[in-house]
């Protein structure tokens, strides 16, 4: 038997599309709030010359990590496969919680950002991302004379 | 700007986070595997003692010069999790192996405790 797609359904994905887009400002949170649920985790930092994203995402393979930036959308999908060993007959799954499948996440940036100056490395699970903001977004002190 | 801060400076005082497992169980024994990412292999602690493991870890939030956080889902720095296991254990034979924030840890049953299969003789 194959699932129909009602119109309730339809609108729980988008909801759930919405949640997953992060509205990042810098100075106040989304009113709807961010998703809390999805893989992976996120939280995100701004220091004055840069926006600092860190993904909490275990045991996956750096290189199979899908992350762009297009049109101010930071993007991060890819797969995570389960470790359940598929040809043993006697297994038993006594506790399964851990995410496997298909994972995306977007944060929307800030528009002071330079997608160029993007920087990703992984570390104990961490996927740090490192943008800088333009230089013209940069506060800077006027001295007066 | 928020004042949540990235790594809340009481650590004793910050929630305990318990780490999503998986656990398999096969004939000779079982296997969990438990997501901590961001920790270290040294702040990594697995003790078993008398029949419950206890899995604790602490999250290194990497540290960034004049960072204010602006969104966090990940609050607190501690994971912690235990569990009972059963006499049939052995947990002095337990191994464990730690890597991109993942635990996986075997834990093998005991020689008496294995299934044994008993054949049945017709004459």
């Amino acid at each position: 038997m194959f699932r129909t797609l009602s119109l309730g359904d339809f609108f729980s994905d988008l909801g759930h599309l919405q949640r997953q887009l992060l509205r990042f400002s810098g100075t106040a949170d989304n009113i709807r709030g961010f998703g809390r649920s999805d893989f992976p985790p996120i939280n995100i930092g701004t220091t004055p010359d840069s926006v600092e994203i860190f993904a909490f995402a275990p045991g996956l393979d750096p290189a199979s990590i899908d992350l762009a930036i297009e049109r101010g959308l930071l993007s991060l999908s890819g797969e995570r496969r389960d470790e359940l060993p598929q040809e043993e007959d006697k297994l038993a799954i006594h506790i399964n919680e851990r995410f496997s499948g298909t994972y995306r996440r977007v944060v929307s940036l800030s528009d002071d950002i330079d997608p160029e100056t993007a920087h990703a490395s992984y570390k104990d699970g961490i996927l740090h991302i490192q943008v800088k903001r333009r230089a013209a977004a940069i506060p800077r002190r006027i001295d007066i004379q | 700007m928020s004042e949540t801060k990235i790594a809340p400076p009481d650590r004793a005082q910050s929630p305990i986070l318990p780490p999503p497992v998986d656990v398999f169980e096969d004939d000779c024994g079982i296997t969990l595997y438990a997501d901590m990412p961001g920790v270290p292999k040294e702040k990594l602690h697995v003790r078993i003692d008398a029949e419950a493991l206890v899995i604790e870890g602490e999250i290194d939030f990497p540290i960034v010069k004049d960072m204010e956080a602006s969104h966090v889902e990940v609050q607190s720095p501690r994971f912690q999790r235990t569990f009972s296991l059963g006499k049939e254990l052995d947990g002095e034979k337990a191994q464990a192996e730690f890597r991109n924030g993942v635990l996986k840890l075997r834990i093998p049953k005991l020689e008496q405790a294995k299934p044994r299969k008993i054949e049945v003789r017709i004459d």
